[in-house]
């Protein structure tokens, strides 16, 4: 095996493991959703290519309503769908779009585009 | 699943709330935003409530057609801009095909490389010009650490690229020159291929169904309201509760409410399914979207323009199309791992290819990595049930079966048993005249005569049916005199100078009536499932007048149909035996459950399941809900403004048993529409991805094309939309 076997054959594997590790690995972080002085939880999500943020964390048992904001014409996003809430909205290119759910049990719960490509997840905590 | 309750979705218009969001709007949306922006300001003048004016489903249809008009026309730009650069690009790349070229351009010369040098230019404007969406789409998915299709897309005609640019510039890099080849054909004729099957797949979507179109066609535009005695035309999304709106004959009524003055027969069908036009008066309910036909009248609005019947079934059908059929689960897990599996595998082929392969090896392993990029399709996997989902439900909507979810349609398909009440589903549900047998020497008529006279003053349930039947025979009543209810056998009184006694047998007895002639008539009829009455004037045996909940029109048809097509089929009634079976013989039911409370229809329901059979109860939706809820399926019949839509799984709008049958034949192609995306997109990417891979190199001596896997790729995405519109044409047979 010569050197640039060794260097394509290396770089490969760490490209593999790379790749594993940045889909699949552990994500941290979410966005805290504001509360609202009427009792709401908010949160704003940019629609474009994926769901901004993508990890929204909130409260149990107090309403929520995320304001979905379709910001590209890919039809992949014209729907969001929040399977466990059984609950999904059609999004308009340029608007708001409310979706409200009240989550009674903590845990959690995603959401996404119907096809699945587009993931995002609610963080439901006590 | 309670909280589901407290879910709402609401169109939220930002720009009628915080004007300042104005200014971040798309600049390409500007137009439709402003005229909406301007309406507001005038509908402000009329109302400070008019938060929904704009959330109408009409502006929501519209604006999205907008959306897909724009977007398609942006692909197809795209795959025109590509498509003919890529012309020239594959003359050059392919020189042996093409003679002229290749004594034109000959290899090794500097005018072969400074056209290939032109060619990584004009590749890379197409790449960024018709495949931006494939960037930005797989950028955004990055910094989610997510992966999509436009990821591998992306990774693909990036790494064919760049590989030719370094084989151009350094190709000193490469331990063999032969190695030093270019691909820039890959990178334009796939952009080109994906960027076709997505304006394909755009056009053949149609996004909304015809279904809901339709529904939303329902819908006038505008209202005639009474406002300070002047009739004033304004959009039906300005009227408010309690305006009173002006109907003519033949004009739409625009939303719900209460008749105030007038009448008129309306044509209800398309809420109802009722075919014969309602007559309506005072006092009575309007539904927005129905027709008015004959008369004149006003009414008094009583629900907003989007909270109406109408409104409600649209949405209704609106969030079944956007539910998620159970089988997605799987599919979901599979397109979570999908693509980062195959952006290993590629490397992986890359590998293998780079080590063991045929020389010059690095080509073949770059081809690889190219091709299993690019065949792999997620999209065919993703778009394979939700598309068939949208078309189903609106076969359903469209055929009167409002379908409330796509597990309910998933279900819908494995039934074996259907449960039916009998009262209302089987049955019309409320008595009428059925038989009037002449018994001495009054004709027919004259008995409904006697007999509809004398009931006039009665409350009881059974003289409707007579007043009705003479009604409709337009047979004049007369008058009765010291007339007298006794409860429990029937009515009494004086017609014309004659002494009439109406009731059952107790009655006759009691005013001393030889009842001989009645007896054989009375044992018939009572087993046909009828109630007999029996008529007597001036102490003699006239008639019997028989009334009874009759047999729908096309239960029969029905539920033979139910039985043809494989399903166990149950009566269940309060009833008793006798009149349960007499009834049950009329539609062919042999499986009879008769005297069972209402509260013990749930539990035969749990019976049978427990027995192994997935069970569909379809009953009225009131005195039945328990069982509804209990039922696989719980089917209500009952017209789009009831509330039994909340209560069931699936309502049968059309009142008719036959949708029962519709709606398993609909769940049924639905389902099989959805396994057949399914299994194809499972297929095409277990044969496509180890043929990119070069499994069949072995026997062939060559690897797929990146350009044929392009073409396979996106032939695959709109296969499966191709089929999911063959399920646009599927009609429920007529039963």
């Amino acid at each position: 095996m010569d050197m640039t076997q060794m260097i394509v054959n290396v770089s490969g594997l760490l490209l593999i493991v790379f790749v594993a590790w940045f889909f699949w690995g552990p994500k941290k972080g979410g966005y805290k959703a504001t509360f609202t002085p009427s009792g709401y939880q908010e949160a704003e999500i940019i629609v474009k290519g994926g769901y901004t943020p993508h990890i929204v964390v909130v409260k149990k048992g107090k309403p929520v309503k995320f304001q979905f904001i379709r910001k590209e014409e890919n039809s992949c996003s014209e729907m969001v769908v929040f399977p466990e809430f059984n609950k999904s909205a059609a999004l308009t290119v340029g608007e708001k779009v409310t979706v409200e759910f009240l989550p009674k049990e903590s845990g959690e719960y995603s959401f996404q585009c119907q096809m699945g490509m587009y993931r995002g997840k609610v963080v439901v905590q006590d | 699943m309670e909280g589901n309750k407290h879910i709402s979705s609401t169109h939220n218009k930002n720009h009628h709330h915080d004007h300042h969001h104005h200014d971040h709007d798309h600049g390409h949306h500007h137009a439709h935003h402003q005229e909406k922006h301007s309406c507001h300001h005038e509908s402000n003048t009329f109302s400070s409530s008019s938060i929904h004016s704009d959330t109408s489903h009409q502006t929501e249809e519209r604006e999205k057609h907008e959306d897909d008009e724009q977007l398609y026309r942006k692909l197809m730009k795209k795959w025109w801009f590509a498509g003919i650069l890529s012309v020239p690009i594959i003359l050059v790349s392919y020189p042996d095909f093409f003679p002229i070229i290749r004594n034109l351009l000959p290899m090794g010369s500097s005018q072969l490389w400074f056209s290939r040098l032109l060619m990584a230019v004009v590749a890379l404007i197409v790449m960024i010009y018709s495949g931006s969406q494939f960037f930005i789409g797989a950028w955004e998915g990055l910094k989610q650490r997510s992966a999509n299709m436009h990821t591998l897309i992306v990774i693909g005609i990036s790494a064919a690229w760049i590989y030719s640019v370094v084989a151009l510039l350094w190709p000193d890099l490469f331990p063999d020159p032969s190695m030093a080849e270019v691909y820039y054909d890959v990178s334009t004729v796939v952009t080109a291929l994906v960027v076709l099957g997505m304006a394909m797949e755009e056009k053949a979507k149609g996004k909304s169904s015809e279904a809901i179109k339709r529904l939303i066609g329902l819908q006038p535009k505008t209202a005639r309201v009474l406002k300070e005695g002047v009739e004033t035309e304004i959009p039906v999304s300005r009227i408010q509760i309690g305006d009173i709106v002006v109907v003519r004959p033949g004009e739409k009524i625009p939303v719900d409410g209460m008749i105030l003055d007038g009448s008129s027969t309306v044509d209800e069908s398309m809420l109802t399914g009722e075919s014969l036009p309602v007559q309506k008066v005072q006092g009575d309910e309007v539904f927005g979207g129905t027709m008015n036909k004959t008369g004149s009248f006003t009414f008094q609005v009583t629900k907003s323009p989007d909270d109406t019947a109408l409104s409600n079934i649209i949405n209704m059908v609106k969030q079944a199309q956007g539910s998620r059929i159970p089988v997605q689960r799987i599919v979901d897990k599979v397109s979570a791992i999908f693509t980062p599996s195959v952006i290993i595998l590629a490397i992986i082929g890359y590998l293998i290819w780079f080590n063991f392969g045929p020389s010059p090896s690095s080509m073949y392993a770059l081809i690889v990595l190219v091709t299993t990029l690019i065949i792999a399709c997620p999209c065919a996997l993703g778009m394979a049930t939700p598309m068939s989902l949208t078309t189903g439900i609106g076969k359903g909507a469209e055929n009167g079966i409002l379908i409330r979810s796509g597990e309910a349609l998933q279900i819908a398909q494995k039934l074996t048993t259907i449960v039916l009440d009998k009262t209302g589903t089987i049955t019309m549900g409320k008595p009428s005249l059925t038989d009037v047998i002449a018994v001495g020497s009054l004709k027919e008529k004259e008995l409904i005569y006697f007999a509809a006279t004398l009931e006039q003053g009665s409350e009881h349930p059974l003289a409707g049916a007579i007043l009705e039947a003479a009604k409709e025979k337009n047979i004049l009543l007369g008058k009765t005199e010291n007339f007298e209810a006794i409860p429990g056998h029937g009515v009494q009184g004086w017609i014309d100078g004659h002494h009439v006694l109406f009731g059952n047998l107790k009655l006759m007895k009691k005013g001393n009536i030889a009842t001989e002639a009645y007896i054989q008539h009375a044992e018939r009829l009572a087993d046909e499932g009828k109630t007999p009455m029996f008529l007597a004037v001036d102490g003699k045996p006239e008639g019997v007048i028989s009334v009874a909940d009759t047999v729908k029109q096309d239960s029969l048809e029905a539920i033979t149909a139910m039985k043809n097509i494989g399903l166990e089929v149950i009566m269940v009634t309060g009833d008793n035996e006798r009149t349960a079976r007499a009834i049950a013989k009329k539609v062919g039911i042999t499986n009879v459950i008769s005297d069972v409370l209402p509260q013990n229809k749930a539990e035969i329901v749990r019976k049978l399941q427990a027995d192994g059979k997935k069970v569909a109860m379809v009953g009225d939706g009131i005195n039945d809900a328990p069982a509804l809820t209990q039922a696989d399926i719980g089917m209500a019949i009952g017209t789009g403004t009831d509330v039994a839509i909340e209560a069931s799984d699936i309502t049968l709008v059309k009142g008719s048993l036959k949708s029962v049958v519709q709606a398993i034949q609909i769940s049924r192609a639905t389902m099989r529409n959805v396994y057949q995306n399914l299994i194809g997109a499972f297929i095409y990417n277990a044969l496509g991805i180890p043929i990119a891979l070069g499994v069949l190199y072995p026997l062939t001596g060559s690897l797929l094309s990146p350009l044929v896997a392009a073409a396979a790729m996106a032939f695959s995405s709109v296969t499966v939309v191709a089929n999911a519109n063959r399920l646009k044409r599927f009609k429920p047979k007529e039963v």
